[in-house]
């Protein structure tokens, strides 16, 4: 039962990608250029998701858990440090070059695009290469003390 | 490269993003992103860990198929830069989501719905990013 839901979730959230142009890296990057082709759809793509979760999670998470797990997996950090903001300001510069998101490629991949993959794949690799520099500096801070 | 400006279907289209990260949440309470779905894939804690984001990754790929098949036509992928720049991208935002603990739906629509400031910093800093690498690539760098 879990499977089945966790794919209809991941269909509902690809079909919304796919249409709503977060998947097109032209419509994407236009969105950013205000000063050339501009093109605002993606603000109502980003803003109709969070209101619609907004008020989805509201209502979710008056209750007392999930319907088929133990409990809510809400991230509890309020923190914010210097990973958080040069990490987030490596992907602006990522999703500028490109004009690919995660959750905008993932979808695509299902397009068959060639283009797509070469992204995925970089992005997987990207995504190693952080967790390596991570383990990287928790070793040498830990051999530090 | 112009593109037209669509209201209506990406405004239904983030209501879609939006349930679903809504039924993710009510049924096994996790976090819609991207980034963490993909590397617990990757790289999953346990084998049940392992399969549920599986599924989701399965579920989203399979997106453009259905519309494929409800409609006869995949969705518009249009490519404006080389696949070169696209791998570096790629490269790019894998650093930087994985840094960051999220990208546009676990920071940018999740975290944000759930009022967390470390979102709200996420969110506000790779827009400002975006936006200016954007300018830099199309009007400094190409001219």
């Amino acid at each position: 039962m879990r499977i089945i839901i966790a794919y209809l979730a991941g269909l509902l959230f690809g079909i919304g990608i796919a249409i709503s142009g977060m998947a097109n890296p032209a419509k994407v990057l236009n969105f950013f250029d205000v000063a050339g082709t501009w093109d605002p759809s993606l603000g109502l793509v980003m803003g109709g998701a969070l209101l619609t979760t907004f008020v989805g999670y509201r209502l979710v998470l008056r209750r007392a858990g999930p319907w088929l797990g133990p409990s809510f997996a809400l991230p509890t950090r309020a923190d914010i440090d210097l990973r958080l903001v040069a990490g987030a300001a490596l992907f602006g510069v990522g999703w500028g070059i490109a004009g690919f998101c995660p959750g905008g490629a993932l979808p695509a991949l299902g397009t068959g695009r060639i283009e797509v993959f070469a992204f995925v794949g970089a992005l997987v690799a990207g995504i190693f290469l952080a967790k390596a520099l991570q383990s990287l500096g928790q070793r040498l801070k830990h051999a530090a003390t | 490269m112009e593109t037209e400006f669509t209201p209506l279907w990406s405004l239904g289209g983030g209501v879609l993003i939006g349930l679903a990260a809504t039924l993710l949440m009510a049924t096994l309470g996790r976090i819609m992103g991207a980034t963490g779905i993909l590397a617990g894939a990757l790289m999953p804690p346990s084998k049940s860990e392992f399969a549920w984001r599986a599924a989701v990754l399965a579920g989203m790929i399979s997106g453009p198929l259905v519309i494929f098949a409800l409609s006869g036509a995949m969705p518009v992928v249009q490519i404006p830069v080389s696949i070169s720049m696209l791998t570096l991208g790629g490269l790019v935002v894998g650093v930087g989501v994985t840094f960051a603990s999220g990208c546009t739906s676990g920071h940018g629509v999740c975290g944000m719905a759930r009022l967390s400031p470390r979102s709200l910093v996420a969110t506000s800093t790779f827009m400002l990013f975006t936006g200016a690498t954007v300018f830099a690539v199309r009007h400094l760098w190409g001219g």
